[in-house]
């Protein structure tokens, strides 16, 4: 088990100050102006060295993305832009990062900003989290008046402005080119890639999205050494991770643990265990509601990162465990989530448009068994039809669990459809 | 340039190009819905989807460039899979109302539908439907077939510049529509028809007229403007049924006017179908026969001195030069086509025209429009000089009238004071020409049509040349005609001789008894009051303000009854094509002309299309010419004060200009629409 | 869902910023770069609702003009955003989130208690105005789950006797207090940290 000396988010539970103070009791800010000092080549390589992988969803190197930047700042800013569009269901850990540990994400962003050339950054944060936002500008305001960030930061020399833009209810805007149009004010669409954000982002300049915890724990990385974080779970796996873990077990929690726990492990350490014990266990969704649901039997051993996840056809996503015991309605639990989708399908891809409603119409007859065998298969095909072919992943992300339960839970389908003709014939 | 590989071809194309382009150039066919080669990619239909190697998902290939040893494949079936979801999604909530729909026959969805369709639906589950709305006179909307392509919301907002349609809502309540319910008010609305991939917006006059396959089509010139938009009229026995671009890079791209598009109404309505000689102050119905000889035996009773020939703004060449022999033959010098009294056309060539061409908009750097309201005199033009504004670095500045343009400029004043600074360099803005590399001007109606319009020209060109607008390869000065007809009348010298009379003459002349005949050749746009006791002869299509006042009506012909030659603003010679015969007795122009002139004694020396047309060519071989050839520059206009008044453009309303359009019930409802409001609306974002 | 071209019959004529929103809406335009002001649409629609409780067309026009945009820019953005009410809603908008971590945790059962006290179903609003019910999608609080949202408060760990007892504390006008109604430490588990215990936290 993880030691509390190698977790980062030391306030995760809010027992302590938040503010600036408490902050740099906990160590935040410590001798900043250092850490820039050794310059933005530095600053990268050793993100590079800890292997962090994106906290948001798609595990993409952290370090390898910031070296994506144009090396020198032509006549475009170069602008940081920190994804807290926290929205992916079961996903609750940047939320604590905001309200209880504010100054490494305000601190995280002045050392990334620095490593990419960027003099200004914004932080974009889900409407619904007022509260946060306002422990967030308020750190914000903070650092400003210690002069940890504005002109000269840290007295490093580097001016930097940092920002909250809140946004208004849209999952899909938490899709870095969307989140980048509805920062400009726009509609949350994803844009075409390419061009890719790095080379033309916010207001058509050079811009790295990153999500809230891969710039939180970016400080502290530097401070404590890329080879300390990269120690920590497995190769390419390496590091810490907040899990939040919520559905059937008998304490919901958020925890940051080491990369790689076993499933079995977090849940019965952290959470006292499945509700009704780990028997009663009937599938666990491990990354957030996008990713595929796992029955039990790999719930028994699979391990929580990103490429023991993907080994299963399932993926670690934000790291968002929905436990669901034997109680579970399992095809009215998916059925919500393809209405989720459909809810927030933004509504510009033909495939995810149209596919999503049609997708979550066929569930809501599934649940019931009011369909034919066929249209299993059928709804296989519907969503292998959305899967792949949109401008962004929420196509994806609504198809996959629904292949999932196909998948894991089929004959629950074909029993329901049974079960309806039986009744219909009875009446 | 890269090289890449489609479906095993390979080809070289420029870097930046698309796959699809690059298709296209192969002959290789993608199927599209969103993408439309004149709009900003979407890339959201999902519908050209092709299989690149090395990448894992299919990719649009309207929206990705092509890359150095690319391997693409449309063909596969993975490709065909891919084409095939997305019809099927497209269709789910796509009614099944072909049969009552008139998009039918010519709709990309019913095509495609047919390579990529199934022949039964899966969707079992409650269609989506769209309420009801209206965009006013023109367009109208059934969004229920709508498949969020969006083009016509990229149409709208980037090429009229008029952002009045947006997408609300979103996922499957997504809705393109103006929100608020609003009359679309973009003079280029009816363009999103052409645009719209399937019948979700349709031409609101023409529903339920026609069906495309019984259309006969034939190809055309607009003449509501100068522009000389090319068009295709669609007929149907002897009937217009509709008017569409036809595509043509250097003048309409492939857009057209809403007049252009749904006057045609008015060529139904107050037609002059037949002769009619005024008897007892009455008209009444004669004889093509006694028509031409009461004209002849008045025209032949009269001095050359005494009468004299006004020509309209739909005048063709043809029709002209005939006119003009005619009368100078009858000793008459007395020849106008400028009823606007437009300063204009006694200069070279260059004086007169839009020397840089509408394409040669995109090249400019810098733009000073005089007297002139683009948006309202040359919508397409103006979609021009929006489309180089869209791209940036293109100073515009108005001296002129204060109002929307659709793209914001320097507005500058309304005084001609303003154009002496500029020409004197003291101004501002001459700094703005002087810096640029390829500057124009665009002097409109509304500056030369006054009295110091000459005055004015002279300005005009006096800031051309000490502002670097005329230069080696490179004539920024322009004129923006209104008329179709006014640049061939001009090429024709159909303006006074010798010690004759222009329009102004003609009417004073008319007024105090001077002037004892008047032939209006469609003229309408004078102070008919002003024709005296003068015997009127008005040769045209409409039964407007000249055939009201008329002594002998000859029947003419609108410009879809006959092959007539215009020339546009630029110098452009352009042909229009019969589509459909003149109605009942009224012939084609120039030969009313010839049957007259044969009845007057006079011989003109052509008998046929083809020798009315060597006419042309021989008082002036522009006629001949394939596309406008540069004019030559020299001096022209005049020197002194202009006056105080404030420059204006000569058109108010848009929609009724001439007599087809003043006939057009269409046009009636959009002045009711668009310009009986005009008042309350602040359209003044200079 | 519709446009409001039917009935809009609720929407006033105009609307303006109160002297204090007016300062504060230029203060966020100058957050994002010049020429970039429209980057402040979502924060301005934000206050018109702060100030009047929804979003109407009239206020969508105010803030296009401050904007210097086209009216359907905002319309789309209006629209767009679940936020952003288009119709006039109650003081206490009670927004439940249904989606699968809370219908796990028993958010059918809070939906129905709300239905229950408050008289009136998902999207209505009680004959007084007072209360508006709603259903939302994933607040992102999960662990809390279930969790209803009320202004600009989140409550969470919510039991049908909680869901009722807020209810009843909004209808005495009282505040009630957001967070966890089961008592526990935020996102700990409810036995308390499994973590962390070994620390000081740095209190100040």
């Amino acid at each position: 088990m993880l030691r509390d000396q190698d977790r980062i988010f030391t306030n995760l539970y809010g027992l302590h100050d938040w503010r600036l103070s408490g902050a740099r009791a906990r160590g935040d800010w410590d001798d900043t102006k250092a850490i820039l000092a050794k310059g933005r080549d530095w600053i990268i390589d050793e993100m590079k060295t800890s292997g962090l992988r994106g906290r948001g969803g798609a595990g993409f190197p952290t370090g390898m993305k910031w070296s994506f930047m144009p090396k020198e700042v032509g006549e475009r800013p170069h602008y940081l832009v920190v994804n807290a569009d926290e929205g992916e269901p079961g996903t609750c850990k940047d939320r604590e990062i905001m309200r209880f540990d504010p100054h490494k994400l305000v601190e995280g962003c002045l050392v990334a900003s620095f490593a990419m050339g960027a003099h200004a950054a914004y932080i974009y944060i889900r409407g619904e989290f007022v509260r946060e936002a306002e422990h967030l500008q308020v750190a914000i305001d903070e650092a400003y008046a210690a002069g940890l960030i504005g002109k000269n930061a840290c007295g490093s020399g580097w001016d930097f402005d940092l920002y909250v833009h809140r946004g208004g209810g849209a999952y899909v805007c938490g899709e870095e080119t969307a989140l980048i149009q509805s920062l400009e004010g726009k509609k949350g669409q994803p844009r075409l890639k390419p061009p890719f954000p790095a080379g033309v982002g916010l207001y058509g300049c050079p811009t790295t999205v990153n999500n809230v915890e891969s710039i939180a724990v970016a400080p502290t990385i530097l401070r404590r050494g890329g080879s300390w974080f990269g120690g920590l779970g497995r190769p390419k796996n390496s590091g810490t991770k907040l899990f939040c873990i919520s559905g059937h077990v008998d304490r919901p929690c958020t925890v940051e643990e080491e990369m790689g726990i076993p499933l079995k492990e977090l849940i019965e350490k952290h959470c006292g265990g499945v509700r009704g014990g780990w028997d009663n266990l009937l599938g666990i969704i491990p990354g957030g509601s996008s990713v595929p649901v796992l029955t039990k039997d790999i719930c028994d051993t699979v391990l929580m990162d990103f490429d023991s996840l993907r080994e299963v056809r399932s993926g670690l996503g934000t790291a968002a465990v929905i436990v669901m015991d034997k109680s579970t309605d399992i095809v009215r639990a998916i059925t919500r989530l393809a209405k989720f989708y459909k809810h927030e399908s933004c509504g510009q891809c033909t495939p995810c448009r149209e596919g999503t409603g049609w997708m979550w119409r066929v569930m809501e007859r599934m649940c019931v068994g009011n369909a034919t065998v066929d249209e299993i298969d059928m709804l296989e095909e519907v969503s292998r039809q959305v899967e792949g072919h949109t401008i962004c992943a929420l196509g994806d992300a609504a198809a996959w669990p629904i292949q999932g339960l196909i998948r894991s839970f089929r004959p629950e389908l074909e029993r329901r459809i049974a079960e309806a003709r039986a009744n219909a014939r009875a009446a | 340039m890269p090289k890449l590989t489609i479906d095993g071809r390979e080809v070289e194309v420029e870097a930046g190009t698309t796959i699809m382009q690059a298709a296209d150039l192969l002959g290789i066919e993608i199927p599209r819905f969103c993408y439309h080669e004149r709009l900003a990619i979407a890339g959201n239909c999902r519908m050209c989807l092709v299989e690149v190697e090395k990448s894992p998902k299919p990719v649009a290939s309207c929206a990705m460039p092509v890359g150095e040893g690319m391997v693409v494949k449309t063909d596969t079936p993975t490709v065909l899979k891919a084409r095939k979801g997305v019809m099927e999604f497209l269709l789910i909530n796509h009614p099944l109302d072909c049969p009552i729909c008139d998009q039918g026959g010519e709709c990309d969805l019913q095509d495609e539908a047919m390579a990529y369709g199934g022949d039964r639906g899966r969707y079992k589950e409650e269609k989506r439907a769209v309420k009801e709305k209206s965009y006013g006179p023109l367009v109208k909307p059934i969004m229920t077939r709508c498949i969020h392509c969006t083009r016509c919301v990229r149409f709208i907002t980037d090429v009229a510049g008029v952002p009045e349609l947006g997408g609300t809502f979103r996922g499957e309540h997504l809705e393109i529509g103006t929100y608020v319910e609003k009359a679309l008010s973009s003079e280029l609305s009816g363009n999103i028809i052409d645009l719209c991939p399937v019948g979700a917006l349709t031409n609101k006059p023409y529903a339920f007229t026609a069906r495309s396959w019984e259309l006969k089509k034939t190809e055309s010139i607009d003449v509501f403007d100068a522009v000389g938009a090319n068009i295709r009229v669609d007929t149907r026995g002897n009937q217009v049924m509709r008017v569409i671009p036809r595509v043509n890079d250097d003048v309409n791209e492939e857009w057209l006017g809403d007049k252009s598009r749904f006057a045609v109404d008015g060529l139904l309505r107050q037609r002059l179908d037949r002769p009619y000689v005024r008897k007892d102050g009455k008209l009444v119905a004669v004889s093509w026969a006694e028509a031409l000889a009461a004209v002849a035996g008045k025209l032949k009773s009269l001095e050359g001195g005494r009468i004299a020939a006004l020509a309209g703004d739909m005048a063709d060449a043809e029709a002209m030069v005939a006119a003009k022999d005619l009368f100078t033959k009858l000793g008459s010098a007395n020849l106008d086509c400028r009823q606007d009294g437009a300063r204009i056309g006694t200069g070279p060539r260059a004086s007169y025209l839009f020397n840089t061409g509408i394409a040669g908009i995109e090249e400019a750097d810098a733009l000073l429009l005089i007297g002139t309201n683009p948006r309202k005199e040359a919508p397409v033009l103006n979609a021009r000089i929006r489309k180089r504004y869209t791209k940036g670095k293109f100073p515009i500045a108005s001296v002129g009238p204060r109002t929307n343009l659709t793209y914001k400029y320097q507005h500058l004043g309304a005084e001609a004071a303003v154009l002496a600074a500029i020409a004197d360099g003291s101004h501002p803005f001459a700094a703005t020409l002087k810096a640029a590399q390829k500057p124009m001007l665009v002097i409109g109606q509304g500056a030369l049509a006054r009295l110091d319009g000459d005055i004015l020209l002279g300005l005009a060109r006096k800031i051309a040349e000490t502002c670097g607008l005329v230069k080696d390869g490179w004539n920024g000065f322009n004129v923006l005609h209104t008329a179709a007809a006014r640049v061939g009348g001009l090429d024709l010298g159909f303006l006074p001789g010798s010690g004759g009379r222009d329009v102004e003459a003609i009417l004073s002349g008319a007024e105090k008894g001077e002037i004892g005949l008047v032939y209006l050749l469609g003229a309408d746009e004078i102070d008919t009051q002003r024709l005296g006791q003068a015997f009127v002869v008005y040769q045209g299509s409409h039964g407007d303000a000249g055939a009201h006042r008329a002594d002998v009506i000859l029947p003419g012909a609108a410009y879809t009854e006959k092959d007539a030659t215009f020339v546009n603003t630029e110098g452009r010679v352009q042909q229009t094509r019969l589509a459909v015969f003149p109605p009942g007795e009224a012939k084609e122009d120039w030969k009313i002309l010839r049957a007259l002139a044969e009845q007057a004694g006079v011989d003109l020396g052509y008998n046929d299309l083809e020798g009315v047309r060597a006419r042309l060519v021989a008082v002036n071989p522009v006629f001949a010419a394939e596309g406008p050839a540069a004019a030559a520059w020299g001096a022209f206009g005049a020197e002194g004060q202009p006056s105080s008044d404030p420059l204006e453009s000569p058109i108010d309303n848009y929609y009724m200009t001439d007599p087809i359009s003043r006939a057009s019930q269409t046009m009636a409802e959009c002045t009711a629409t668009f310009v009986g409001c005009a008042h309350k609306r602040t359209g003044t974002n200079g | 869902m519709s446009s409001t071209t039917t009935d809009d019959s609720f929407q006033p004529a105009s609307f303006a910023f109160s002297a204090e929103n007016l300062a504060q809406a230029q203060a966020t335009i100058a957050k994002y770069p010049a020429g970039r002001q429209r980057s402040a649409v979502m924060p301005l629609l934000d206050l018109a609702q702060r100030q009047e409780g929804w979003v109407s067309l009239a206020a969508m026009n105010v803030v296009a003009e401050m904007l210097d945009l086209a009216p359907i820019r905002v319309y789309e953005v209006a629209t767009f955003y679940t936020m952003f009410n288009l119709k006039p809603v109650g003081k206490y908008h009670l927004q439940v989130c249904t989606n699968l971590p809370c219908m796990l945790r028993g958010s059918q059962e809070i939906v129905e208690a709300c239905e229950a006290e408050l008289g009136v179903g998902l999207g209505e609003t009680t004959a007084d105005g007072k209360f508006t019910l709603s259903e939302v999608e994933c607040l992102g609080a999960c662990v809390n789950a279930p969790v209803i949202w009320i202004g600009d408060d989140y409550y969470e760990d919510l039991s049908v006797e909680s869901t009722k007892a807020i209810i009843a504390a909004l209808k005495r006008g009282e505040d009630p207090k957001p967070g966890s109604q089961s008592g526990r430490q935020y996102s700990a588990p409810a036995s308390g940290p499994t973590t962390l215990t070994t620390l000081a936290g740095g209190d100040a």
